[in-house]
């Protein structure tokens, strides 16, 4: 009944706010708009983002890695800037690591580097209290630092092993690898590298070629075909956490 | 109402005491712009909002990986640097003059680094 005069005060309402947005931008004090208007030419367009038709993984071939090489985990420190001086040595970050393995039946030995499987349900974003821990569109599972309170309740969580927690102040974090005090911090299959196009450090760094990094989505990808060809084991697959990061011959 | 009234002054009192105590108690901030130029927005603009500027696209790059975006920490370092020490923390510092005068506790340099032009470090057979 009462349509006709709400039609006219939605069209007055409407024809305020145009009058309002073409006014531009009001300053209501120095510095202090009502309506922001970006006066800076950004020289390129931001990248698009993390897309969830992306799902980032690792296929590590344990029968190329050898006993006893540890440039992955070499180039994973200087890629990262993970140089301190330690006070103490068992406190020291461990994005990636040797273990070696050994079939103490047949004696055989081998050798594999163990990292953040990057799950897709990981039991460290579950467990952290204030949503620092996180999964990225990409399947990349990340500490956001400026929420983590240090608390290491993902440490715990992990099955893997794969956080480690800075107990000193640093100083010579690269400048694309943030990095500190108080915050807890795990492999981030170089995310900064992957966001550019590139491969993780490790991958690169790998004489044997033993590490394979790619798109598990894309059927035309390596290791998409591979998997897909080969057999490749998940470590505790019985947890169920669907891994980022899967094994050959162990 | 008495004791309100009373409560009222003492409260008045203590409002137009408290800047002349600041005022006298703080230096004056010193700013050096190092490369002088355009910055992404007017200074005033930069005063008042750097802050919500760098809190958004943190978010933005850590959580979605946007990167690339007009703010930048890593280019506010590149431009403020100081030509003598490279860095904008420090005494005199582009980011710490500002902050120590305001009472603003910087975290930043906890985790990023305040140095311009700090190289980074390249391992064997990786690719920059």
């Amino acid at each position: 009944m009462n349509q006709p005069e709400d039609k006219s005060r939605r069209s007055f309402i409407g024809a305020a706010a145009v009058g309002v947005a073409g006014l531009g931008t009001i300053a209501l004090a120095p510095g202090l708009h009502l309506v922001e208007v970006s006066q800076a030419n950004p020289t390129s367009a931001p990248s698009q983002g993390a897309s969830s038709k992306v799902r980032w993984g690792m296929l590590i071939d344990t029968t190329k890695c050898a006993t006893g090489c540890d440039v992955c985990v070499k180039a994973c420190a200087t890629e990262n800037g993970i140089n301190e001086t330690l006070k103490d040595a068992r406190q020291g970050s461990q994005w990636i690591r040797k273990i070696d393995l050994k079939d103490p039946k047949a004696d055989h030995m081998h050798s594999l580097p163990m990292m953040c499987q990057h799950c897709a349900e990981p039991p460290c974003v579950d467990v952290c209290p204030t949503g620092a821990s996180f999964k990225r569109a990409d399947g990349i599972v990340l500490v956001d630092r400026h929420t983590c309170i240090g608390c290491r309740y993902c440490m715990m969580a992990c099955p893997y092993k794969a956080r480690s927690f800075v107990h000193q102040p640093l100083t010579e974090q690269n400048p694309e690898v943030p990095r500190g005090l108080g915050c807890v911090e795990s492999c981030t299959f170089c995310v900064h590298r992957v966001d550019k196009g590139m491969k993780p450090a490790c991958v690169e760094s790998c004489p044997e070629g033993a590490l394979t990094f790619g798109d598990l989505n894309d059927k035309n990808s390596e290791i998409a075909q591979r998997i897909a060809r080969e057999s490749s084991t998940q470590v505790r697959a019985d947890l169920k956490l669907n891994l980022g990061v899967r094994y050959q011959g162990i | 109402m008495a004791l309100m009234k009373r409560a009222l002054v003492g409260f008045a009192a203590v409002l137009l005491l408290a800047p002349g105590v600041s005022i006298a108690g703080a230096a004056k901030p010193v700013i050096t712009i190092e490369n002088p130029g355009e910055c992404i927005a007017p200074a005033e603009e930069m005063r008042r909002n750097h802050m919500e500027m760098l809190k958004h696209q943190r978010d933005r790059t850590m959580r979605q990986g946007i990167r690339g975006e007009k703010a930048s920490l890593n280019e506010c370092i590149n431009c403020h640097a100081s030509k003598t020490t490279g860095s904008v923390t420090g005494k005199g510092g582009f980011c710490e003059s500002c902050h120590t005068y305001a009472a603003v506790n910087l975290e930043c340099w906890d985790c990023h680094q305040p140095k311009a032009g700090k190289k980074h470090a390249e391992a064997a057979g990786v690719k920059p």
